[in-house]
């Protein structure tokens, strides 16, 4: 086996309107090929209406030893949420 | 719907046997095509390639499926697609020369597929204005199938023509063997012309120099050569093959043969 | 698709090496038990590591490997219908090996040293396609049988702890639900036809029960990995658990058919509301899955053919990337000039 073609990532919109979302990986020698291979090993069923490619080494991704440090502080900061305020019932659109 | 209140066909019987013959004559070429694909599952240079070649595969034969369906209501013998597909003998099988050459390598594959699939580009397109709508409606289907066919094909023939040394040498090689089948693909016959005159069929001698420009473009990309023209006119379409198609029927129609009247 | 229990084919997992505190250690198995889901580059033990990138390979192999026994069908499907079918089916087995293999190369190996691993032999995968597809029934056949095993082996890992065999499982469980009843139509399709037909289907039942019910792998008491595995959430029920309830489901599923299951001794017991078949060849097992079954060579010489008839393409197309890099770098992406 020779040298693996390089590997990219593969995101798929499922319909129109809603968002690309991470659907695996696959190997392509270059970017035509990466989009042609995202077509026949990932919408063989009609998962898709638009494809993104992307280098798999392109992306930069979180630590996950620092989650702590990225994410927990955002956890006691409740009031960014609606339900954090008390409302009287009677009030209405708000 | 039914194509004869749109055609004269059943007015005309021998407009009618060439109406059954054009449709034959492009189901058989997607099916023979399509057959030689199936080989390649399992057996591609990288799994990526076998799900490729799978789903071309898969268009082919459905196009083969709607056509020869549609055949067998124009001939009005009550042969349906199995029928067609499975006892008929190599004869009376009506596609191209061209589809039922062996596989060779993965640049020979590519090659035959390419040459064929920028066929059924203009041949397809042009069917899109056919006088009979239900061949304009499988067109349309098979048009937008062959169109990524075509942008696959074609990457590969650039890939491997602009590739290495040994991939230069070994695709220039395929289209040279498989160029001599191409005299074929626009030689217009009786029913090609009857077809023509109905406003059914698109004329072969106008897609012709279409067919030869994407061709050429193709070639550039890929720095391959065009090879000099080849004479010798192959008449698959009229059921005049290579010796390859019975073998391949052989293995294609076994077990119809082997247990003839049951169902599958 | 197709795993057996295939983690118990390898050596066993090392124990903890020096680098990995009792405490990273600890907070790891409290994830798992916790069923949260273990990313590629979260802290984990070699161990687990390497049981996962040995399971997931051979699971990615079997896809692989299982195309070529169907695969031989294809030219010979004996309806458009079929072939188009046959055709899908296997293709899809072919990107469930993809999606494995790229689960297995989160956990840092490449797709071209487990292909290395196939190739050489080092790796094993699924016994069952070192069977032959002798006639048309055997690939109803494997999608009613094999796919069935599978299918009962591979549900429980849609829930294993590592996210992307997980993900990558969900996906196959999906799109294998047609595998399983395309297979049943044809067997029910044949055993409702003609004399000879009924015949074929009967023989392709007597000679698939026997290695579809070894799918499962070795009885429980024999199974070296079943106990850490489970504790890391790999696997979540035994060999034995989940061959009695593939047989359970199958035996009247065989009785529909009107087609006889190849076991005598086979009966079923109202105490435990079980059907209970005779005892299990296990030499069989075991001289195929080292090597001696009757397709063995077959399948492995096809692989490598496929994989030596490809390497001048794969290369060409590495080598058209770097230069298309090099007139039009932002166009082309794929392989940089210093890749080559």
């Amino acid at each position: 086996m020779s040298e693996d073609w390089p590997l990219y990532e593969v995101f798929i919109r499922s319909r129109s309107g809603l968002e690309h979302k991470h659907v695996g990986s696959l190997h392509a020698a270059d970017a035509r090929m990466a989009i042609e291979h995202a077509r026949d090993v990932y919408t063989r069923r009609q998962e898709g209406v638009s494809l993104w490619v992307v280098r798999s080494a392109d992306i930069i991704a979180s630590d996950p030893e620092e989650a702590d440090a990225l994410f927990e502080p955002a956890r006691d900061k409740v009031y960014r949420h609606p339900t954090f305020y008390a409302i009287p019932e009677e009030v209405k659109n708000l | 719907m039914s194509a004869r209140s749109r055609t004269p066909s059943e007015r005309d019987p021998a407009q009618q046997a060439a109406h059954f013959r054009y449709v034959l004559r492009l189901a058989d070429t997607s099916l023979v095509l399509g057959q030689r694909l199936g080989e390649w599952v399992g057996h591609a240079p990288a799994l990526e390639e076998d799900l490729g070649l799978a789903n071309f595969a898969l268009d082919l034969i459905g196009q083969a499926r709607l056509l020869l369906t549609y055949a067998g209501e124009l001939e009005g013998r009550g042969r349906d697609e199995d029928a067609l597909a499975f006892l008929r003998d190599a004869p009376d099988f009506a596609n191209l020369t061209l589809a039922e050459q062996p596989n060779g390598d993965f640049g020979h594959t590519i090659v035959r597929q390419w040459l064929i699939d920028a066929w059924q580009l203009e041949i397809y397109a042009g069917l899109l204005r056919s006088a009979d709508s239900r061949l304009g409606a499988i067109a349309a289907k098979a048009l937008k199938e062959t169109r990524y066919h075509h942008r696959f094909s074609s990457g590969w023939l650039i890939r491997l023509g602009d590739g290495t040394a040994e991939s230069h040498e070994r695709v220039q090689a395929g289209l040279d063997s498989l160029w001599r089948f191409t005299a074929e693909l626009f030689a217009a016959d009786e029913v090609d012309e009857r077809m023509q005159a109905a406003g059914i069929a698109p004329a072969l001698m106008e897609l012709a120099p279409r067919w030869s420009a994407r061709i050429d473009e193709d070639l550039q990309a890929a720095t391959l050569q065009r090879p000099p023209g080849q004479p010798y006119p192959w008449h698959g379409r009229r059921g005049v093959h290579t010796e390859h198609l019975g073998h391949m029927l052989a293995e294609m129609q076994h077990l119809q043969r082997t247990y003839p009247g049951v169902r599958w | 698709m197709y795993t057996q229990a295939l983690d118990t084919h390898g050596k066993e997992p090392a124990p903890a090496v020096s680098g990995e505190s009792a405490a990273q250690a600890q907070r790891f198995q409290a994830r798992v038990d916790a069923e949260d889901k273990i990313e590629p580059k979260d802290w984990m033990p070699d161990a687990y590591r390497h049981t996962l990138i040995r399971q997931i390979s051979q699971h990615a192999h079997s896809e692989i490997v299982g195309m070529l026994p169907e695969g031989n069908w294809i030219t010979r499907a004996p309806s458009l219908k079929r072939k188009a079918v046959l055709i899908a089916k296997v293709q899809d087995e072919g990107g469930h090996g993809m999606y494995l293999y790229s689960a297995a190369e989160t956990l840092g190996i490449s797709r071209a040293q487990m292909f290395e691993q196939l190739l050489s032999g080092t790796a094993k995968y699924s016994s069952i396609f070192n069977y032959p597809t002798l006639t048309w029934a055997d690939v109803g056949a494997i999608g009613w049988l094999v796919d069935g095993a599978a299918i009962m082996n591979q549900i429980p890992i849609c829930r294993c702890s590592y996210g992307p065999y997980a993900r990558a499982m969900v996906r196959i469980c999906k799109e294998e639900s047609f595998h399983q009843r395309q297979g049943f139509e044809i067997m029910l399709t044949l055993a409702q036809g003609s004399g000879a037909q009924r015949a074929m289907a009967q023989d392709a039942l007597n000679r698939w029960w026997w290695p579809s019910i070894m799918m499962f792998g070795p009885s429980d008491a024999d199974s070296r990995h079943t106990a850490q595995s489970m504790r890391w959430k790999i696997k979540r029920f035994s060999n034995d658990e989940l061959r009695q309830k593939f047989i359970d489901i199958t035996v009247p599923q065989a009785q529909f058919l009107g087609l006889s299951i190849p076991d005598r001794e086979l009966r079923f017991d109202p105490g435990t509301q079980h059907y209970l078949i005779g005892p299990i060849d296990w030499n069989e097992f075991h001289a195929v899955l080292k090597g001696n079954g009757p397709c063995n060579r077959e399948r492995l010489e096809a692989r490598r053919t496929a994989d030596e008839a490809g390497r001048w393409v794969r290369e060409a197309a590495a080598a058209h990337a770097v230069k298309q890099h090099r007139r039009t770098p932002q166009a082309a992406g794929g392989m940089e000039p210093e890749a080559s």
